[in-house]
C-alpha cells in the first residue's frame, strides 16, 4: 500500500522530504492524507499523486477528507475528479483562465497538439509570445518524450499553475513508464539511475543510438534544451526517475549565466537513494519576470551544443601508435 | 523547384515530429531524388521545436551528405526558426 501525505509546502526548492516520504513501489492501494492547516504544493506533486492513484479502484483508494483551507485548490485542479473520488468539497465553478491547467492525461500526438493549442490561452499568455514560447516548447518536448520513450500505458499526466505573488508558472509532467535508465541503457552504459539522468541531460546523448547526430527522429537534445531554458531563466528544473533526482538550482540575478554541457557542472542538488519511481517525474518553474528572448537562449544552446559534440569527438579520436 | 508550405500542415507551432517525418518521406525526399530543389516555406509558422526540425532534415543530411543543404531553401523563417535550423544543421555536420 502507498501512503502519501500532502505536506504544508512542497515546491521544487523544498520538495526533497516529500519525495522521500512515500514508497511508490506497491501501488495496489493508495491512502492520501494531508496537512490540516494549509497545503500548498507544486503541480509536479499533484501530478505524482494523480499518477499513483490512476488505475486504483475507488475501494482501494482512501483519503482523509481535506481540512486545510486550501483544499479547494485540489478540487479545482482536478485531482479528485482524476482519481474518481467524490471529495465533498464544493467550489464555485469559475473560468480557470489565467490560473492553472487542470490535470490532463495525454496519450498521443493529436492530444498533445490539442493541449498545446489550449494551454497558452489558459495561462493568459496568448498576447505575450516572449513568455509563451518557452512554456509551449517545454510542454511539447517533455510530453513528446513520454509518448515516444516512456512506454507508459497512461501517457503523460500534466498540470500547471500560475502563481501571482512570484509571477511564476510552475509545470509538472509525470509518467509511470520505464524510466530514464531503461531508455538510456539501450545505447549507453549507466551504472545507476543518477548516471542515466546525467547522460539524458547531456546534449547529443540519446537512448536510441550511440552515434553522434542521433537517429532520424532523435538527437538527444530535448532535455538539454529544457534544462537550458530553466538555467537561463535562473529557475528550478527537477527530474526524478528510478531512485535518483537531479535538481537544477535557482540562481541569483547577479550571477553570470553560461550554459554547460555537463549537467553536473551546473549548480545542482541530487539524490541517489529515493524510493523507486517507476517512470519519470519532471517539475519546472519559469518566472515570467526573467524570461529571456528565446532567440538569445538559442544562441547559447548552439554554442554549447557544438562545443560538447566537438569535445566528445576529440575524446574518441585516437592517433596511430608508431614505435 | 518544389515549394512546401508548412503552415497548412503543421500549424503555427511546428512540433509534431510524425508530421515532419511524413513531409520528409512523402514530399522532400522524392523531390530531391528526382534532382529537384526544395523550398520549405515557413510563412505563418512562428516557432518550432528542435525535435521537429531534426525529424524534418537530419535524415536528409545523413542520406545525401551536407551538400543537400545547397538544394533546400528555408523561406520566411523568423529569427527563432533560423536559429533552431542552424542548431540542427550544425550538429548534423559534426556527427560521426
Amino acid at each position: 500500500m502507498v501512503k502519501i501525505h500532502l505536506p504544508n509546502s512542497a515546491f521544487l526548492g523544498n520538495i526533497d522530504p516529500f519525495l522521500r516520504s512515500f514508497d511508490p513501489s506497491n501501488k495496489n492501494e493508495l491512502t492520501i492524507t494531508s496537512n490540516n492547516k494549509w497545503v500548498s504544493v507544486h503541480p509536479m506533486v499533484v501530478a505524482i499523486v494523480a499518477s499513483l492513484g490512476k488505475g486504483i479502484s475507488t475501494e482501494k483508494l482512501k483519503f482523509e477528507a481535506f481540512e486545510a483551507r486550501s483544499k479547494h485548490y485540489f478540487e479545482r485542479i482536478g485531482l479528485f475528479k482524476f482519481l474518481g473520488i467524490n471529495s465533498g468539497i464544493s467550489v464555485t465553478e469559475h473560468d480557470p483562465s489565467g490560473r492553472f491547467i487542470p490535470l490532463t492525461r495525454i496519450n498521443n500526438s493529436t492530444q498533445l497538439t490539442q493541449f498545446l493549442t489550449e494551454m497558452i490561452p489558459l495561462l493568459h499568455l496568448a498576447d505575450n509570445p516572449k513568455q509563451a514560447e518557452p512554456i509551449r516548447y517545454i510542454a511539447s518536448e517533455l510530453v513528446r518524450n513520454v509518448i515516444e520513450h516512456s512506454q507508459a500505458e497512461d501517457g503523460a499526466i500534466v498540470c500547471a499553475q500560475y502563481y501571482k505573488t512570484s509571477n511564476t508558472i510552475r509545470i509538472g509532467i509525470v509518467d509511470g513508464g520505464v524510466g530514464v535508465r531503461k531508455t538510456i541503457t539501450q545505447s549507453h552504459l549507466a551504472q545507476d539511475d543518477f548516471e542515466a539522468i546525467k547522460l539524458a541531460l547531456t546534449p547529443g546523448v540519446t537512448g536510441t543510438t550511440r552515434k553522434e547526430g542521433g537517429t532520424e527522429l532523435n538527437a538527444g537534445a530535448g532535455l538539454f534544451f529544457i534544462k537550458s531554458i530553466a538555467h537561463v531563466n535562473r529557475d528550478f528544473f527537477l527530474l526524478y526517475s528510478g531512485k535518483a533526482m537531479y535538481k537544477l538550482l535557482k540562481r541569483s540575478l547577479k550571477e553570470e549565466i553560461f550554459l554547460q554541457s555537463d549537467p553536473l557542472k551546473d549548480r545542482h542538488s541530487k539524490e541517489k537513494a529515493l524510493p523507486h519511481w517507476n517512470g519519470t517525474a519532471v517539475g519546472i518553474d519559469l518566472c515570467l519576470d526573467n524570461t529571456k528572448e528565446f532567440s538569445v537562449l538559442l544562441d547559447l544552446i548552439r554554442n554549447t551544443y557544438a562545443t560538447s559534440v566537438r569535445e566528445r569527438r576529440k575524446e574518441k579520436y585516437r592517433k596511430p601508435k608508431f614505435t | 523547384m518544389i515549394t512546401i508550405k508548412l503552415n497548412s500542415i503543421v500549424g503555427s507551432f511546428a512540433e509534431n515530429k510524425d508530421k515532419a517525418r511524413e513531409i520528409r518521406i512523402k514530399k522532400i525526399n522524392p523531390a530531391l531524388k528526382k534532382g529537384d530543389n526544395v523550398e520549405l516555406d515557413f510563412e505563418g509558422v512562428t516557432s518550432a521545436t528542435q525535435s521537429f526540425i531534426h525529424a524534418l532534415v537530419s535524415q536528409l543530411i545523413r542520406q545525401y551528405g551536407t551538400d543537400v543543404l545547397d538544394n533546400i531553401n528555408f523561406k520566411n523563417c523568423n529569427n527563432t526558426l533560423k536559429k533552431i535550423i542552424e542548431i540542427v544543421t550544425d550538429y548534423m555536420q559534426f556527427r560521426e
